[in-house]
């Protein structure tokens, strides 16, 4: 009897202290939430605000309305810029998947002479800071005019052209398919190319998928090159480029809120399109932070 | 050091199991050394048995060959053609003809450029005359106009493809060769030789890999190889803006930029570059293992048996890695700029008077501690929701058995992470934990975009023509070197990334031998 009773404090006990710590939980994760929003509720809040203003400490706008978006499109190109940065997201989403592809599947599936050598090979270049050519290509680039104006089409060149070396997450994904479909396939009279083409593709849609999220969403976070291509040319501009330069000190009072403005343009459809492909996303991460 | 066996191995705690494989790492470093010197020996031995054998071979189907093979010595792809290889016979034949063009015909080709490249040559230009002003013959002023001579950027990146053309060259001769005289054999012995129509199906079965390698070996050729190689050749150079290789050529100075490193005194360019190494290095560490811890931590929270709106809690950070980051980095910076909203509503709660907002005391990016911190702080911020994402994946797998047998044996929650999650996380994830923390270490874009690099060192000075800054990391500093045409010391940069070269793969080496889960790459499958 007392046994029982003891044992239904510390049951009860149990269940106070873990009620404590879900509370406790719950406090962080409301934490993170606010934390982890505030910056973006503060970009929005502040591309309603009516004329250009310095940051405050009111985020809340003194009066609301549309002007930074009108001056957004009527003032500056930033249509263009956009619709640059939409085109080279488009374009790399495209030829990235292709090349991504065919090399992870190749290294993943097929077995032929010096793989291990080509694998170690892309390891050891992968090692360099991949700035580091870029002074030669810009420099080529320029010669043959696919800089500043036309900077778009170079960086598509760029962000593509050896993307083949990135296929570990791909081809973790093709490890984990089993060999015995090929060799079934095989046995059955098909050639390499038709178990590429109707065995193993129309297993691969989660694959497929995120190297095209990822492809899309690289021109739209890269700085580095893009910045290094186009020069401060205002035809070639993608947002980022363009954004960061609002913000430089000389600039910062008037652009300030129409940055706002561009970042929710630019946040909105990228988000959207993330969010409603982020399934794969995700099987992408953890499936490539495992396999390596 | 004493070798242990598996069964004493085995009885080793993960921590101690840890510091054994670093330390037979370490210790087997002089003995690595050692067999260096045989495995190079081996290694010359094997290479010079190919090249006899090849010899000998060449010399044999030269000797036994008919004509149309002793011409194909000459001409490529003669003796493809003459057994009715029409296919190959005239690519062979194309490939000879754009060697030759390229080489020799075209002016100022690839053979006059190898030439007066003078690559490694110390003391000597890359190029041969530079440009330079000429009395103009049309004026009768005397004004003069400007006269292009060679372009040193130019000039070495054909040598430098001359270079890769005649290896190709010798490649494809012995190939043509080879197959040439195999023709022969085969009809020798009354066998049909493949068509040009056999090639073409081959390459979707039996040759399928070349097919699908093709595409992207040419772009990692063209983009990642040749750009590599020519920019170590850069650092032997002296090219920056003064000799930009147009108006002036630059020229080889052998060691001289990387002897420059060793001046590690007061105001040194190696004392410079150690300082931001080991920034780059503390940075990267931080970076790393914040995020990792406190992403699992979050991501154990939110999968905890009990807890509500998982989803909810999920989107929400999966939404930050969905808004491009260099927006959020932007307005992030400026939120802790002296004059952002924190330092206002600091001001307005009275944490500080409005005088230190006024004399920019205040600013957090102006001094190196805050700046330092603020990035790693702010990097936590960026770097939590992927950490997340992927630790959650990875902790649905763990068994639940184990857990519950913990419970039954009495573990602690505390227990129950350090000796069930932890070590599973560890091992899963190592090879993550390299990827990313070579990512941090030339995370370009949060430096960039947050503080800049700065605030300005002013015990480093100017390195390379750039203002160092505190929070400088070499991709930053590699950056600003080259980035303005009238400053720029590309040599410099190119030395930078020669010395990032080092320390990532000395540090993927390392770890590579002590992580487990990287060693044999058929093992997941």
């Amino acid at each position: 009897m007392r046994n029982n009773k003891t044992n239904k404090q510390s049951l009860l006990g149990a269940r106070a202290s873990r009620n404590i710590s879900n509370t406790i939980i719950y406090i962080v994760l409301v934490a993170i939430t606010i934390l982890w929003l505030f910056p973006f509720l503060g970009i929005v809040l502040e591309s309603f605000e009516v004329g250009t203003k310095a940051m405050d400490s009111n985020l809340w706008p003194i009066k609301f309305g549309f002007d930074n978006y009108i001056r957004l499109f009527t003032e500056t190109k930033f249509l263009k810029w956009f619709g640059n940065t939409a085109f080279m997201g488009v374009c790399t989403a495209l030829l990235q998947t292709f090349f991504i592809l065919s090399m992870s599947y190749t290294l993943s599936r097929l077995r032929f002479k010096g793989r291990k050598g080509l694998m170690n090979m892309m390891l050891i270049l992968g090692m360099f800071p991949g700035f580091l050519t870029l002074i030669l290509i810009k420099k080529v680039f320029h010669d043959l005019g696919l800089t500043e104006a036309m900077a778009p089409v170079g960086l598509i060149i760029v962000y593509c052209a050896s993307s083949g070396m990135g296929y570990y997450v791909s081809k973790g994904f093709f490890d984990t398919i089993s060999k015995s479909l090929d060799e079934a396939a095989r046995v059955d009279g098909a050639t390499r190319w038709q178990v590429f083409y109707k065995v193993i593709m129309p297993l691969s849609k989660p694959i497929i998928i995120y190297s095209i999220l990822m492809g899309f969403m690289a021109p739209w976070g890269d700085f580095m090159m893009a910045k290094y291509l186009i020069n401060a040319n205002p035809d070639g501009m993608n947002v980022a480029v363009m954004m960061q330069t609002w913000l430089s000190k000389g600039l910062l009072n008037d652009n300030y809120t129409m940055f706002c403005a561009a970042a929710v343009m630019v946040a909105v459809p990228v988000t959207a399109v993330f969010l409603a492909l982020q399934k794969y996303y995700v099987e992408g991460v953890t499936g490539g932070a495992v396999k390596g | 050091m004493k070798k242990l066996n598996d069964l004493e191995y085995l009885k080793l705690s993960k921590f101690k199991a840890f510091l054994y494989n670093l330390r037979l790492f370490f210790s087997s470093i002089p003995d690595w050394f050692g067999k260096l010197g045989l495995r190079i020996w081996a290694l010359i031995k094997i290479c010079v048995f190919a090249i006899r054998d090849e010899l000998t071979d060449i010399g044999k189907t030269f000797v036994k060959g008919n004509w149309a093979v002793k011409l194909s010595f000459l001409i490529f792809g003669f003796g493809n053609l003459y057994y009715g290889q029409i296919m190959r016979g005239v690519l062979f034949l194309l490939f000879e003809i754009t060697f030759i063009v390229y080489m020799f015909v075209i002016p100022e080709g690839g053979w006059h450029d190898l030439k007066i490249a003078h690559i490694l040559q110390t003391g000597k230009n890359v190029g041969e005359n530079s440009g330079m002003m000429v009395p103009d013959p049309n004026s009768k002023y005397g004004a003069e106009i400007w006269q292009d001579g060679d372009e040193s950027t130019r000039v070495l990146l054909w040598a430098l493809l001359a270079l890769i053309f005649i290896v190709a060259f010798i490649y494809t001769w012995r190939m043509q060769v080879k197959q040439c005289r195999i023709c022969m054999d085969i009809t020798a012995q009354g066998k049909k030789i493949k068509s040009g129509k056999d090639d073409l199906k081959s390459l979707l079965d039996d040759q399928f890999h070349k097919m699908l390698l093709a595409p992207s070996l040419i772009g990692i050729l063209a983009f990642t190889v040749l750009p590599t190689i020519f920019m170590m050749l850069i650092a032997f150079t002296n090219f920056d803006a003064n000799h930009d290789g147009f108006k002036n050529l630059y020229s080889w100075v052998g060691f001289e930029n990387f002897s420059n490193l060793g001046d590690v005194g007061q105001g040194g360019l190696g004392a410079a570059f150690g300082k931001v190494l080991s920034w780059n290095l503390i940075w990267a560490f931080f970076a790393t293992f914040s995020n990792y811890f406190l992403g699992m931590m979050v991501a154990i929270m939110i999968n905890k048996k009990g807890i509500k709106l998982k989803k909810f809690w999920r989107t929400v950070l999966v939404m930050t890695i969905a808004i491009p980051q260099f927006v959020s980095l932007l307005y992030v910076s400026k939120m802790f700029a002296s004059d952002g909203i924190v330092g206002r509503l600091l001001l307005d709660w009275n944490f500080i008077p409005q005088s230190m907002l006024d004399a920019r005391q205040w600013g957090l990016w102006d001094n190196p501690v805050t700046a330092k911190i603020l990035l790693i702080v702010i990097n936590i911020w960026i770097g939590i929701p992927y950490v997340m994402l992927m630790a959650t994946g990875i902790l649905m797998n763990i068994p639940a058995d184990l857990y519950e047998s913990a419970r039954i044996d009495g573990a602690s929650s505390v227990q129950q992470f350090t000796k069930i999650t932890l070590p599973y996380m560890l091992f899963v994830t190592g090879p993550y934990l390299l990827t990313s923390f070579i990512g941090n270490l030339n995370n370009f874009n949060v430096i960039y975009l947050l503080s800049g690099g700065g605030p300005p060192n002013s015990s480093i000075g100017m390195v390379g023509g750039v203002e160092v800054g505190h929070t400088d990391l070499l991709i930053t500093l590699m950056y600003k070197m080259t980035a303005d045409s009238a400053t720029s010391q590309y040599y410099m940069a190119s030395v930078i990334g020669i010395l990032m070269f080092l320390v990532v793969s000395v540090l993927s080496l390392i770890v590579y031998n002590i992580i487990p889960s990287t060693k044999n790459e058929e093992d997941f499958g």
